[in-house]
């Protein structure tokens, strides 16, 4: 395949950034679009050029480090991660523009590498159980029903990848932080805090500026994990309440 | 109190101010709604004209109608407010963007479709609420008892072709308001359920049909009675 790709280049967080073009050929429809790029940087590297710089890590979709803004969506058309996107998702000839993230929370480093840190700082505000619960305790030893475990473990199989900010029209970070907070207060371990880790996490998202909910859902519909809009209800729930019987005046 | 505010003000917040505002609108237009099907009832405007007085007269009313008012300016001050906030979220865009392919067109604009709302209230309130409670009033008498004519001030007005397709266009935009608005809502105030929200979301879209429709409908009966 040949492919011409508009690719956002910016060296330094305060450099305002552009898009250059470049051409790419020999591209093999199973090649993964993060494979796609070594190729443009080893390209690059051959011509003494400075490689493209993006994130990755597991490379298999577990580890929510791969972004990217392909064509308009986050991890590009399918509703998966970047390094589990494939090049047969693409014709010959096609133009792809990749872009970072775009958030204020979201800051650039360099070109498609953006901060996360502000996901890290909402889990340090609260995002945890405080006392340690022991090991993993013996079946049916506390009784969860099994509707509950599931509904608390599509919540914790949000990545942090930060997808559903980037889809989001208002930079919204309400669905990772709903699916922070219901992994966590659907469980017996969890629950005890619940009230006082929603009042936090919320806070520490407003602090860093996230946008607000405006329920387009399009966080849910981008999301690699497929977290639920429900969880974003049960955010709120779980605030609201915590606002009008938690002792922090 | 200071917690009220601290809660009020956060991102969760005025959503909550939005959605209970918004949810209290929607009850609203059921009540206009009803009052404003009366002016298809084939007797003069006699219907309208004593239902249209008793509303004015009751004291009850009266003070809905005050509250009324103070909903749709907190509803418009906090949608200028969350519309700005979520603007600056993302102060650089992107080159290219396919949000079609995640959200609705209507939830995408709910600023631009609520400001063209309120450019139709407020031409609304001036054209029918101040010149019933102020203007030049024509007086009609039914039994015995005199009332203002508002039938008369309104088939005027609905005698004017502009004026029935700015109606009409207004509450294709209410439509399309609603039919994101009013699920939204109840997400919002955190009801979201297997079992009730696909019904919320069936609702939602037959509210936001089916109320700008009938609403629309009198000016277009009543432009076509006219002629
Ligand atoms: C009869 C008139 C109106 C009704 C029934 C109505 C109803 C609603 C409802 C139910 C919502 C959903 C709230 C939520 O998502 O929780 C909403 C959202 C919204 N409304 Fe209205 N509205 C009306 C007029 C207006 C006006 C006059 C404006 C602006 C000047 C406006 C601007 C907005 C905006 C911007 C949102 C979305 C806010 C967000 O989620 O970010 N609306 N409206
Ligand atoms: S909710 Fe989904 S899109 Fe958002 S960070 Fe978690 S996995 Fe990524
Ligand atoms: S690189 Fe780990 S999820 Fe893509």
């Amino acid at each position: 395949m040949n492919l011409t790709l508009k690719v956002w280049r910016q060296r330094n967080p305060s450099e305002k950034g552009g898009f250059k073009t470049y051409k790419i050929s020999g591209i093999s429809a199973d090649m993964s679009f993060l494979e796609m790029l070594d190729v443009l940087n080893e390209d690059l590297s051959d011509k003494g050029e400075d490689p493209v710089h993006f994130d990755h890590d597991c490379r298999e979709g577990i580890c929510g480090m791969c972004s990217l803004y392909i064509n308009g969506q986050p991890h590009g058309p399918h509703q998966t991660t970047t390094c589990q996107l494939h090049m047969r998702s693409f014709k010959d000839g096609d133009t792809i523009t990749i872009e970072p993230w775009r958030a204020n929370a979201f800051p650039i480093v360099k070109d498609l590498v953006v901060d996360r840190s502000s996901f890290d700082r909402i889990i340090q505000s609260g995002g945890y159980v405080s006392v340690n619960t022991g090991g993993v305790p013996d079946a049916n030893e506390i009784p969860i029903p099994k509707v509950i475990a599931d509904e608390s473990f599509d919540a914790a199989t949000c990545i942090g990848c930060g997808a559903c900010v980037a889809a989001c029209k208002n930079a919204s970070a309400m669905l990772f932080v709903s699916a922070k907070i219901s992994q966590l207060a659907l469980l017996p371990q969890g629950k005890v805090e619940k009230r006082e880790r929603a009042e936090k996490m919320v806070a520490q998202m407003d602090k860093e500026g996230f946008g607000a909910c405006t329920n387009t859902g399009a966080c849910s519909a981008e999301c690699p994990k497929e977290i639920k809009l429900s969880n974003i209800a049960r955010m709120n729930r779980e605030y609201f309440s915590a606002s009008l019987s938690t002792e922090n005046v | 109190m200071s917690w009220v505010f601290k809660t009020l003000n956060s991102t969760l917040g005025k959503k909550l101010l939005m959605a209970l505002t918004g949810l209290f609108l929607i009850l609203f237009l059921v009540v206009h709604l009803a009052g404003n099907l009366q002016l298809l009832i084939p007797d003069g405007g006699k219907s309208f004209n004593i239902y249209a007085e008793t509303m004015a007269s009751n004291p009850l009313i009266r003070i809905v109608g005050i509250v009324n008012f103070g909903f749709i300016a907190l509803h418009a001050i906090y949608s200028a407010i969350l519309t700005r906030y979520n603007k600056k979220s993302r102060p650089v865009g992107y080159a290219v963007t396919k949000s079609s392919a995640n959200s609705t067109w209507s939830s995408r604009n709910m600023g631009i479709l609520g400001s063209l709302i309120l450019i139709f209230i407020l031409i609304h309130l001036r054209g029918f609420w101040y010149e019933f409670k102020f203007g030049e009033m024509p007086y009609v008498t039914y039994d015995g008892v005199t009332y203002k004519d508002g039938f008369a001030i309104v088939s005027a007005a609905f005698g004017n072709i502009i004026y029935v397709i700015f109606y009409v266009f207004s509450m294709a935009v209410l439509a399309f308001h609603l039919s994101h608005g009013f699920s939204s809502a109840f997400q919002t105030l955190g009801v979201n359920h297997k079992k009730y929200t696909p019904f919320i979301q069936k609702l939602g879209i037959g509210f936001a049909i089916i109320v700008p429709a009938l609403f629309a409908l009198i000016p277009i009966v009543m432009f076509l009675q006219s002629n």
